[in-house]
This record gives C-alpha cells, sequence and structure tokens, in this order.
C-alpha cells in the first residue's frame, strides 16, 4: 500500500461511493423485474414451490418413496427392504379394501428364520411383530402422504388413502373433502377420487343426490378412460356401480338399482352374490296379489 | 490413569469452545421447530413424522461431532508440534490414544445427553407422554456404536496423511454399514466365488452397527429392545473399541512423529 499515492484516495468524491450503491440497487431490481417473469414460466404454472423447480420429474419418485413410507407407518415398521425375498403390497393394504383386509394376513412373515448368528441376534434392534396403526394413532400416516400430494399432485392413491382414514377413521370429514377436492382439482379426470368422494357424501353427510351426481360423473370418467383398455379396472368399476345400485335401492328406484347392479355382475368375481341381490330386488317390483285384491 | 482423564478433559474442553457443536444444535433445533410448525390437516397430535425427523438429524449431527472432532486430535498436534511436549511429560503413546480416545467419547456423549434432552422436550409436548426408558436406551446404544466410530477414526487419522481424508473415509464406511451392513450376507450370495466369500467375511468381520439404531422403536412406539441384548450389544462394541484403539495404539507406537 505504500506505492499507492494517498492523493488518489483523496481526490475521490465523497457521494461517489453512495451513486454506485444507488446504481447497483437500480441493476438489481431492473434484473428482478426481468428474471421474475421468466422463474414463473420455468416453474409451469407460476405458482409452483422452488422444491418442485428443483426436483423436476424426480419428485415422483420421492412421492412414491413418501407413501410407501405412509404404508411403513401403517406396519408400525414392519416392513420388507428391497433385500428382503418378499415383495412390498401391489395395492397398499392402508386404501381399507375389504378383500385386501381379508387377505392379508396378520402373521404375515417376510423375515423368515434367521440366516446367521448375526442376523438373528440383530433381530433384537428391529421390529418383528406384525401389527397395524389404530386407536387414532392412523393419523401418523397423514404428514407423508400430504407430502406425497405436494411431491407428486398426480398420485392417486394418495388422496384416497388419506380420503379414507381421514373421513372413516380419524373423523375429520371436511378435512378429507377438501383434500380429495385438491386431489380433484390436479386430476380432474380421476373417477377414483370422484368414487372417494362420493363416499364422503354418501356415508358421513348422507347427502343422497349429490352422491349420487359425483358417483355417475365417477361412471362417466371411468368408461371414458378405462372401456378402451385392454385390461380395465374391473374393480374400480364394481365399487362404483355396487354403491350406485345401494344408493337407488335407499331411495327407492328399485329400476334403476337393479341396471346397475347387472352391470356390476358383468365384472364382479362373485356374480351369484349379486345375482341373488338383483332377484330380491325384482320380486319387491313385483305387485304384490294381496294388496291388489 | 489421571493421565488420561488429564488428556480426555481438554478434548472435552475443546468440544465446547469449538462451534461445531452448537451450529448443528441450533441446526438440528431450527429444522425441528419448522417441522413442528407444519400443519397436517389440522392435526397437532401428529409426533412420528416430528419425531423420525429430529432423531435423523440428531443421528447426523452425532456422527459428524464423533468423527470430526476425532479425526483432528492426533494430526492437530502433530502439526502444532505440541505433541512433542505431551510425549515429554512423560505421557506414553497409549495413554496419548487412550485419552483422546475416552475425551472424544466423552465429549459426543456429553453432545448427545443436549441432543437428547431437546428430543424429549420436543416428543413430550406433542405427545404429552414420557417414554423416557425408551429414550434411554436410544441415547445408550446410540453412545455406545459411537464408542466404534470413534475408535476407528482415531485408527484412520493415525493411518491417513490428512484430517479431511480420514473424514470422508470414515463417514462412507459408517454409512455404508448402517445402511446396508445387514444385508450383505444376503447381498454375498447373489455374487459369485471368490467375490461371495470375500463379501461373506466381510459381513461377519465389520462392525454391525446398525444393531445400534433402535430409532424405529422410538418413533414407532414399539417398547424398548430386551435388556439382554442391549447389554450384549454393550459388550460387543466395547471389544471392537477394544480391538481397534489396540491397532491404533501399534501403528502410532512405530510412527515416526518429526515428519
Amino acid at each position: 500500500m505504500d506505492c499507492v499515492p494517498t492523493k488518489g484516495f483523496e481526490s475521490v468524491s465523497r457521494l461517489r461511493p453512495y451513486l454506485l450503491l444507488a446504481l447497483l440497487a437500480a441493476l438489481c431490481i431492473s434484473v428482478a423485474t426481468y428474471l421474475q417473469p421468466q422463474a414463473s414460466a420455468w416453474s409451469q404454472r407460476g405458482q409452483d414451490s422452488m422444491i418442485k423447480v428443483l426436483l423436476g420429474d424426480g419428485r415422483r419418485l420421492l412421492a412414491n418413496h413418501l407413501f410407501t413410507k405412509a404404508d411403513i407407518y401403517f406396519h408400525s415398521g414392519y416392513y420388507p427392504t428391497i433385500f428382503d425375498s418378499a415383495e412390498p403390497p401391489r395395492e397398499s393394504h392402508m386404501s381399507g379394501h375389504q378383500h385386501e383386509a381379508e387377505e392379508h394376513e396378520e402373521n404375515e412373515d417376510f423375515m423368515g428364520k434367521p440366516r446367521n448368528w448375526v442376523d438373528a441376534f440383530g433381530r433384537n434392534f428391529k421390529i418383528t411383530h406384525h401389527t397395524h396403526l389404530e386407536q387414532g394413532r392412523e393419523r401418523e400416516m397423514l404428514p407423508w402422504l400430504k407430502l406425497s400430494a405436494e411431491m407428486d399432485p398426480h398420485l392417486i392413491d394418495t388422496y384416497t388413502v388419506a380420503g379414507y382414514w381421514l373421513a372413516n377413521h380419524l373423523h375429520k370429514i371436511p378435512e378429507a373433502e377438501d383434500f380429495l377436492r385438491q386431489g380433484l382439482r390436479e386430476n380432474p379426470n380421476s373417477y377414483e377420487i370422484l368414487f372417494a368422494l362420493g363416499r364422503i357424501y354418501h356415508n358421513n353427510y348422507h347427502d343422497a343426490p349429490r352422491a349420487r351426481n359425483v358417483w355417475e360423473l365417477a361412471l362417466k370418467r371411468w368408461r371414458e378412460r378405462e372401456s378402451s383398455k385392454k385390461e380395465p379396472d374391473k374393480f374400480g368399476l364394481e365399487e362404483i356401480v355396487v354403491n350406485l345400485g345401494r344408493l337407488e335401492e335407499d331411495q327407492g328406484n328399485l329400476l334403476a338399482a337393479i341396471h346397475y347392479l347387472e352391470e356390476a355382475k358383468k365384472v364382479s368375481p362373485v356374480p351369484q352374490t349379486i345375482q341373488k341381490q338383483i332377484d330380491e330386488l325384482k320380486r319387491k317390483l313385483e305387485p304384490n296379489p294381496q294388496a291388489s285384491r | 490413569m489421571s493421565t488420561v482423564s488429564a488428556l480426555a478433559g481438554v478434548v472435552v474442553k475443546e468440544l465446547y469452545r469449538r462451534k461445531d457443536f452448537y451450529v448443528l444444535f441450533v441446526l438440528t433445533a431450527l429444522v425441528t421447530v419448522l417441522m413442528g410448525s407444519m400443519n397436517f390437516f389440522h392435526d397437532k397430535n401428529i409426533a412420528g413424522f416430528l419425531k423420525e425427523g429430529c432423531l435423523w438429524l440428531i443421528w447426523i449431527s452425532a456422527l459428524v461431532i464423533a468423527i470430526v472432532t476425532t479425526a483432528r486430535q492426533i494430526p492437530a498436534e502433530c502439526e502444532n508440534r505440541t505433541i512433542f511436549p505431551l510425549l515429554a511429560k512423560p505421557v506414553t503413546r497409549n495413554q496419548v490414544v487412550l485419552g483422546k480416545f475416552a475425551g472424544c467419547w466423552l465429549a459426543t456423549g456429553i453432545a448427545l445427553v443436549i441432543f437428547y434432552v431437546f428430543f424429549t422436550i420436543v416428543a413430550g409436548t406433542r405427545e404429552n407422554h414420557w417414554p423416557v426408558v425408551s429414550y434411554l436406551q436410544a441415547l445408550w446404544l446410540q453412545w455406545m456404536m459411537l464408542a466404534i466410530v470413534i475408535a476407528l477414526a482415531l485408527l484412520g487419522s493415525i493411518v491417513f496423511a490428512a484430517p479431511s481424508s480420514n473424514s470422508t473415509i470414515c463417514f462412507v464406511v459408517v454409512l455404508g454399514i448402517l445402511l446396508i451392513g445387514g444385508h450383505l450376507d444376503q447381498v454375498a450370495l447373489r455374487q459369485p466365488e471368490p467375490l461371495r466369500s470375500i463379501v461373506y467375511a466381510l459381513y461377519f468381520l465389520m462392525p454391525h452397527l446398525e444393531w445400534y439404531d433402535v430409532r424405529q422403536f422410538v418413533f414407532f412406539e414399539q417398547g424398548t429392545v430386551s435388556w439382554r441384548a442391549c447389554g450384549l450389544a454393550t459388550l460387543y462394541a466395547w471389544l471392537y473399541s477394544g480391538m481397534l484403539l489396540l491397532a491404533a495404539w501399534i501403528v502410532f507406537r512405530r510412527k515416526a512423529l518429526n515428519q
């Protein structure tokens, strides 16, 4: 610094640094106003969070992982890893489907016998009992499902599973409806979400006209999406038409109920049971001879 | 014994003089509080998510403190030339190794206690119940695991040239064991010979750190691990740490310090 002439510093105007600072600030604002609309365009709709922009399609992988995490919580940590021979369930047990629950063995043992003494001793530090969350502790699954939906808004199961547990086990009906509606906004063609929404209107709000409208729309969406497929989702169709049939029966529209059950019979794994229900309804429709006398 | 405890005391003092622990603790607390403030369907009793996040941060922080603190102990003494007056006290080389180990282990233990007190308060205020025994067991097992990690890092600090390379290697080894260590025998069965025998031998030789991770018992509220298993795991950790410390002493005894 000794070689630098000090006069050079003295000649600098006192205002100059402030002017430079003001210029830089003005430049910053200008660049920001130029970049902001572009940043909105990068985030597709201008509403996405920074995480969504940064992770891109990697979010879907994370969403699947978070959904699995919810399933792990549902089983209280008793869950096969990628190294175990048993595969994770194709359809999550969390979905609460009756047929799944029946098939689901409480004492299912994916671990098998200990492979060696290290594995045998290591099992002392692992959860080795198969239990499910109950008595309100199902709420522990919810953060993972919500985060999964944040990561991938098009993962339908996230909405239907969360809606099922919120409405049927945690008695949070408005929250379930809101979450399903959020899912519907993201996936307007999803018959699964429409069916779940209709179930809330029917079972929880006891609003039959609204449930009918939503289920009829679900049926329409199912036909649009699935009827042309080689392997359509028959279980989804059965759920919709059977529930529509029951709703119409409750409302006294027996002809409509028979129509829906006839449709259910075509896809049901137990058509005999559906036929019995149809016969029952037909008997009710027949004119009562004693009444006519 | 007093020499070892004096050396250990210096290491503990170093921990609270340095900023590593404070930064990690504040970061853990901050992230936990942020996670706690998240709203999931207006349910304020959800605790598993918070507990899992907080315990995950505690594990990462404890590993960072243990490995980074240990990795720089002996190299720093050599670099600053303070190792010479230390060994001239007279302090033997095995006392240096033991003192450094004891100090790092004790310092990490103190840090763990503070982390777990914070965790207990956070989880307790959210759940309104206090499974303290389960938390104490998780803390104890984690501390035992860290004894092996610290002994490993101490051996590495004598073998490897720089603390940074030692820290990186220790992190890779420890995280590798924690993630796939318990399944290495299954991996071995899918390999051709002679790789199968090598991987299988590695499975039995390596320290099984994954045993000490009982976080699942804490956030799934599955009670406690059997005390017999806990005691045997403690014995295993002590034996393994002793073996690694012996190896560290053998290498350190022959090491030229005036390089």
